[in-house]
């Protein structure tokens, strides 16, 4: 069962990032650039962040800070992660590349496997881990902007309809609290009526507001 | 244009991309410990950057790229929705949900011819 658990996350990762190279290819990014975003950011709500927002039309000021909320989400898993992870003695420098590849599939694998791994031992292994699923969302990346560049066009917007499906679900899956499933129905339900502003922001003006209108909720009920 | 583009195109990505993203998880390195997983402001990040990703997924439905914007609206919108309808029967399934929907979607394009 634990070996299945791990193909079926491998496989949605698979499938996000063959919708981001395919997302990548129809806002016109060029290959090594949709690879380079991959090998760097390594997020991928980030990533689809980065390329709709440029793609239709941001600034990179704008681009910037609705990357940089997004990402906010991994402080605390490096924090999570870093303890399980390092040994006595372990020095700070050494932990670069493990904060480097902490995303949310590397955070879920590591607190799954991590307790049969001798502690001396974890950073090498955490190492390999996300090294294999950067290699994997590489070949993902550009196999997706490859097949968009080349199916017909049914089969390109089914790989592009996988972006906002695998989205969509994972993130639904991961809502914790009462705040976090209003913030992902305000979040669907105030971007068109923010669109209509046309003030190229769209995305943080509905993402701000309806994420604290979120909190505000959780915060008042926890108040009764 | 060559293999990654123009510097022009690298400088953005890395300034809008890679550095806005990677110093949160610097942070978490530099800064570890003492930060409460359950603490308010968290709570009310997470929010925020859940009702962003919640608008970025809208966007791409609502005024969909390239070959998405072949198929029709309400087909879109069906596909999805058929997509969390298995999700949600499958004991939050995602890879089922994901199948779910694009069987829909794939299934109503041919329909339609």
């Amino acid at each position: 069962m634990r070996s299945v658990g791990s193909t079926v996350l491998a496989l949605v990762l698979f499938a996000t990032y063959l919708g981001i190279g395919a997302l990548a290819h129809d806002s016109h990014f060029s290959l090594g650039w949709a690879l380079t975003s991959t090998l760097l950011v390594w997020a991928g709500p980030a990533q689809i962040i980065l390329i709709s927002t440029l793609g239709s039309g941001a600034t990179v000021a704008q681009a910037a800070i609705a990357v940089t909320v997004s990402a906010i989400r991994l402080f605390p898993m490096v924090v999570s992660v870093l303890p399980t992870v390092r040994a006595p003695g372990t020095k700070r420098r050494q932990l670069i590349l493990v904060a480097h590849f902490v995303a949310v599939t590397l955070w879920v694998e590591c607190v799954r496997l991590l307790p049969q791994v001798p502690r001396g031992r974890r950073i090498v292994f955490t190492h390999g881990l996300g090294a294999g699923l950067l290699a994997v969302c590489l070949v993902a990346t550009t196999l997706g902007y490859v097949l968009a560049a080349r199916l017909p066009e049914l089969f390109a917007a089914a790989i592009l309809l996988l972006t906002p499906l695998a989205f969509l679900l994972s993130t639904a899956r991961n809502c914790r609290q009462l705040a976090d499933v209003l913030a992902l129905v305000l979040g669907l339900a105030l971007f068109p009526l923010a669109a209509r502003l046309h003030t190229g922001a769209d995305i943080l003006i509905s993402g701000v507001s309806a994420g604290t209108i979120a909190y505000g909720v959780h915060w008042w009920r926890a108040r009764e | 244009m060559n293999f990654v583009g123009d510097w022009h195109a690298l400088l953005v990505l890395v300034l809008a991309g890679f550095l806005p993203n990677e110093v949160w998880r610097m942070l978490g390195l530099w800064l570890g410990g003492g930060v409460d997983e359950g603490s308010e402001l968290l709570v009310w990040v997470r929010a925020v950057a859940t009702a962003i990703l919640a608008g970025v997924i809208a966007q791409i439905l609502v005024d969909p790229p390239g070959a998405l914007a072949s198929v029709p609206d309400w087909l879109r919108y069906a596909a999805v929705a058929a997509g969390f309808a298995v999700f949600a029967m499958t004991r939050r399934s995602t890879l089922f949900g994901v199948i779910g929907g694009e069987l829909v979607m794939l299934a109503g394009k041919w329909w339609l011819g």
